[in-house]
């Protein structure tokens, strides 16, 4: 009767044993989801982060280390505190925070360790290092942060911070993670691949209790780092730290530039704060600070900024008139004041005289003989073609586009083409009388400090320049330098016009800014007024010297301090006797300047 | 002599290989367990768990050497007097025992350590194949079925006491025994059915389900028609309990304890808990499901090795195979079990008493239920009740415990042709 039975009991130990095979496929065989989740449990991914590079300035002075800070790691399995408050006393942290970030421990693993206290600072780490083996679970990792020994050029340098998501999706090298540090400004974000180096991976298996058991496939995974390069800036400190005290309490920039190399010896953005602000753990709430100061300390002003060049202009303007043939060192033109408005000096000059006095009617006349030459009987369309050819000449002055400095963000300014016009006022409806502004540097053109500066430093060479720089040596070697700064850059204006530039820009000093003038020392420069619709116009200068064997060449533009003679000029001159001298002769300058205050 | 030689060979060899080939596997398995790169072992050394399995073993092959040269027919007439002193242990075990993770399940004799538990098992399939010897022993009359269950019941309740769920759900297996020995059909469907409410009633909507029950009664009152009245009436008791059951497995649950509750829903959900009750059977699992088709390789596998997995050389050695030797490794094991129980049963059904039978069929339903419920329970599929993997499993009362139960079976299947003389 109960003879199937037998076989019922052998089918159902058969079906059952299926079963679990029919699981076990399904686990082991088609998900692998396990195979991950097993990894994530016992192998540790230990990135090895190398040293960044250290920037030091052009005589080896250090600008930029990297300090150690220390996070206390926790993980979470192995923690456990019995007496909460005491716990938060003694690692100086709030109740909510300590909890909050053990829940984000807890939620990333449960047996990896994550920070629990980011970025202890030294003395706190020397009062808990003794204590750290009566807690479970915790340890100190050490990481290093940027450091700055003397609060100076935070601009120049710029700062690393968090990469953003941003930032992850675009990089197509893959080579960052979540959490990474990157240069975000200056030269730490421009010099990054050389700085970053390049993170090593050890793979460690670790045990459920975070223990390390050793090498992850005898480490065939794993890579080494390879510590970042040490850079050396063309920056002088010394004349930097001298150009941010003279601006202390002003906006405005200070470039200067050796003409010979294109090197940036100073960099000065005012109002400007301490680089140490942005570093370690304080970065986020300076940062936000900073963002919303009125004042915009963030604003890399010297490349950035950009004003009306003003009468320096004219400079340029003598030159294209010169090698066009449209003007000789005799042209004399009146100073008539019915056409625009002028100063007192003597009436009429020649070339040499309208640089020296800064004659705007002079360049109204002389503008008008570069643009209407009558290569078409068409009033409108003389002036079009008349613009253009102007406007590629003018340009090869490295105005009117990105020099191509290292550093992001830098603004090329606008030298406007007859494009430009003919979209604000319609093609054929506008003439050389809608555009006259542009001979004495008004209107709409726009220029950089730093391409002013660079203008001084095509001036002190006579015609070329290199296009301006940062960076001195990568690893010690200058040759490793980007190859776009070592090549000579030419104006296409003869050489041999900028001798009566420069003995004009002698010249102009004891009548437009006396104070400039150094005994002993040849100064070349050349005031200008940047128009400022909305306030006190800013005060502007630039200069080179020695005139025989220029060494340095500076343009200083001081926000809302009016006239170029005044400020400007002082702190130009100031700049260039620290320079090249070393000391200060002039004592009762430097006090007018440090005590001059422009912003209202 | 000559009479031993011949029972010698007698013998079932295919089961006795079968035993070593599990034995070997497991204690391989029990070293992969407890194995340290950094601080590496010998298999042999007894300072690690391998070593003492190593004892274990050969110890039990002195039991094996011993049953066999044993008269088979101690087997039979101490079945009562095993059963009784193993009552008495069980009894006493709560009261003396040595506690350990909560539960009085041990017996301490100097440096030595007993799970009583284990060693009933076998006791009582003596004693169940001893009262039903007799063929008036009729399983389909509820006196006997009482008889029987009283067998099965005593030594479950005791061990209840230590508490040991686990082991006592054990007992629950020897249904398989009365199945065979002709335990109405009824009572099965009524426990499958039972089962797959009680299944239901946690994963779906309660009201979904009563109609269903009710749906499924008029489909059997429909083919039964209405001149058979009674059947009718059985019915609709039936339904209306089953309903009352269905309601009431939501309240029983919500009145176990937490840990209980979470035990059972994290077989549903295995995030319920991840880090508390989840913990073990998700790392389980995910030990096992790394393992892939063919295995890290052995003494390659990071979970089981790194502690990942709690009690990853008794209970839960499953996970230690499953990682280091992959789908395929699992296949060969669950396949040796599988032809050792039918190899079994096929021994079982060429017994000449019912004696032999019924104890060869308690030998079967105790490895099939602790093969099954132990495998599941790695996989997710049952709640972690804590019984050992047989022959597998780290430990020697677990050890002698299964050797002793199977190779009483094997003894008296070597003897079955002399106690048909005798009883002839």
């Amino acid at each position: 009767m109960e003879s199937n039975r037998p076989l019922i009991i052998s089918f159902v130990i058969i079906l059952l044993g299926a079963v679990l095979l029919v699981k076990l496929f399904l686990i082991q065989v088609t998900d692998d989801s396990y195979l991950r989740k097993a990894e994530k449990n016992a192998i540790q991914r230990i990135v090895d982060h190398p040293y960044r590079g250290l920037v030091y300035d052009r005589n080896g002075k250090l600008l930029v280390y990297n300090n150690p800070v220390f996070d206390l790691m926790v993980i979470p399995r192995e923690f456990s505190v019995k007496d909460t408050a005491s716990f938060c006393k003694f690692f100086n942290i709030k109740k909510e925070a300590l909890i909050e970030n053990f829940n984000a421990a807890k939620k990333y693993s449960w047996v990896k360790p994550s920070p629990l206290i980011k970025q202890i600072s030294n003395e706190d780490f020397a009062r808990i290092q003794d204590y750290l083996i009566d807690y479970r679970g915790i340890f100190v990792m050490t990481r290093s942060v940027r450091s700055y020994p003397q609060p100076s050029a935070a601009n120049a340098l710029g700062y690393i911070g968090e990469i953003s998501g941003n930032q992850l999706t675009r990089d197509e090298s893959k080579y960052y993670r979540q959490g990474d540090y990157v240069g975000l400004s200056g030269v730490e974000a421009y010099y990054e691949p050389d700085l970053r180096g390049r993170k090593g991976v050890n793979y460690r298996m670790v045990n459920v209790r975070g223990i390390d058991k050793g090498k992850f496939k005898n480490g065939d995974l794993d890579t080494i780092s390879i510590a970042g390069k040490n850079i050396q800036s063309t920056l002088d400190l010394e004349l930097q730290q001298y150009g941010e005290r003279l601006l202390a309490g002003k906006r405005g920039s200070v470039v200067a530039i050796e003409p010979k190399t294109g090197e940036i010896l100073s960099f000065i953005s005012a109002p400007t704060y301490d680089p140490n602000q942005l570093t370690g753990s304080k970065f986020g709430q300076n940062f936000t600070l900073l963002n919303h100061d009125g004042n915009k300390p963030l604003f890399n002003r010297p490349v950035m900024a950009m004003y009306p060049p003003g009468s320096i202009f004219k400079v340029v303007q003598s030159l294209v008139g010169l090698q066009e043939g449209i003007l000789t060192p005799n042209t004399t033109l009146s100073c008539n004041r019915s056409l625009v408005a002028c100063h007192n000096h003597p009436n009429p000059v020649n070339l040499f005289g309208a640089i020296r006095n800064s004659c705007n009617p002079y360049y109204h006349q002389a503008f008008r003989m570069m643009i209407n030459q009558e290569v078409s009987s068409n009033t409108y369309r003389d002036t079009q073609i008349g613009l253009d050819k102007w406007r590629e000449s003018v340009m090869r002055f490295g105005l009117g586009g990105k020099l191509g400095v290292d550093m992001y963000g830098e603004k090329g300014g606008s030298i406007p083409s007859s494009a430009l016009y003919d979209k604000i006022y319609g093609n054929g409806r506008w003439k050389y009388s809608t555009i006259y502004s542009l001979s004495i540097g008004q209107g709409e053109m726009l220029v950089t400090p730093l391409q002013m500066a660079n203008l001084a430093a095509i001036f002190a060479n006579k015609g070329h320049y290199y296009v301006p720089h940062m960076i001195k040596a990568i690893d010690g070697d200058p040759n490793l330098i980007p190859e776009k700064f070592k090549t000579k850059n030419h104006t296409g204006v003869d050489p041999a016009y900028f001798d009566l530039v420069q003995e004009a820009m002698v010249e102009a000093l004891s009548g437009t800014a006396a104070r400039a003038i150094i005994k002993d020392i040849a100064i070349a420069g050349k005031t200008g007024t940047a128009q400022n619709p909305s306030g006190e116009d800013h005060s502007v200068f630039i200069a080179f010297a020695p005139k025989e064997d220029p060494q340095i060449a500076i343009a200083v533009y001081v926000e809302n301090a009016g006239w170029g003679g005044r400020a400007a000029a002082s702190t130009a001159s100031l700049m260039i006797e620290k320079y090249l001298r070393g000391n200060i002769t002039r004592p009762a300058l430097e006090t007018y300047v440090l005590e001059g205050n422009f912003i209202y | 002599m000559r009479d031993s030689d011949f029972y010698f060979r007698k013998i079932d060899w295919v089961s006795i290989g079968l035993y070593f080939l599990l034995v070997f596997f497991g204690w391989i398995n029990i070293y992969a367990a407890v194995y340290d790169e950094q601080n590496a072992k010998s298999i042999f050394d007894l300072s690690i768990n391998s070593g003492s399995q190593m004892v274990w073993i050969a110890t039990a092959v002195l039991l094996i050497i011993l049953i066999l040269v044993a008269d088979y027919r101690l087997f039979e007439n101490l079945s009562l007097v095993l059963y009784a002193f193993f009552i008495i242990l069980l009894i006493l075990t709560p009261i003396i025992g040595k506690e350990i993770n909560g539960q009085r399940a041990w017996f301490e004799i100097g440096a030595f350590r007993l799970q009583p538990a284990e060693f009933a098992k076998f006791a009582t399939a003596l004693a169940l194949a001893k009262i039903m010897e007799a063929n008036t022993f009729d399983l389909s009359k509820v006196k006997y079925q009482l008889r029987a269950l009283g067998i099965i019941g005593l030594p479950a309740l005791f061990i209840l006491f230590q508490p040991d769920f686990g082991s006592a759900m054990v007992y629950s297996a020897f249904f398989i025994l009365l199945f065979r020995e002709g335990m109405p059909n009824r009572y099965y469907v009524l426990a499958i059915t039972l089962i797959l409410l009680a299944i239901l009633a946690i994963l779906i909507e309660n009201n979904f389900i009563v109609v269903g029950v009710i749906g499924v009664c008029l489909v059997i009152v429909f083919f039964i028609g209405k001149k058979n009245w009674q059947k009718v009436v059985t019915l609709a008791f039936l339904g209306v309990f089953m309903i009352g059951y269905v309601y009431s497995i939501d309240f029983v649950v919500s009145k176990l304890p937490p840990h209980h509750q979470n035990r059972i829903m994290v077989l549903f959900d295995p995030d319920i808990d991840p880090l508390g009750v989840g913990w073990n059977v998700t790392q389980s699992k995910i030990a096992i499901g790394s393992g892939g088709l063919t295995g890290k390789g052995y003494l390659e596998g990071t979970q089981t090795k790194f502690d990942f997995v709690p009690e990853q050389h008794t209970d839960f050695i499953f996970c230690t195979l499953g990682e280091e030797f992959g789908w395929i490794g699992s296949l060969v094991v669950i396949a040796l079990f599988i032809t050792l129980l039918l190899r079994l049963v096929f021994l079982a059904e060429r017994q000449k008493t019912r004696f032999s039978r019924v104890y060869g069929y308690g030998v079967i339903s105790i490895l099939f239920f602790h093969f099954f419920i132990n495998i599941s329970m790695t996989v997710g599929m049952f709640p972690v009740v804590g019984i050992p993997l047989p022959f597998f499993s780290y430990g020697g009362s677990s050890l002698w415990a299964f050797t002793i139960l199977l190779f009483i079976f094997i003894k008296l299947d070597s003897h079955r042709i002399q106690i048909l003389g005798r009883m002839s």
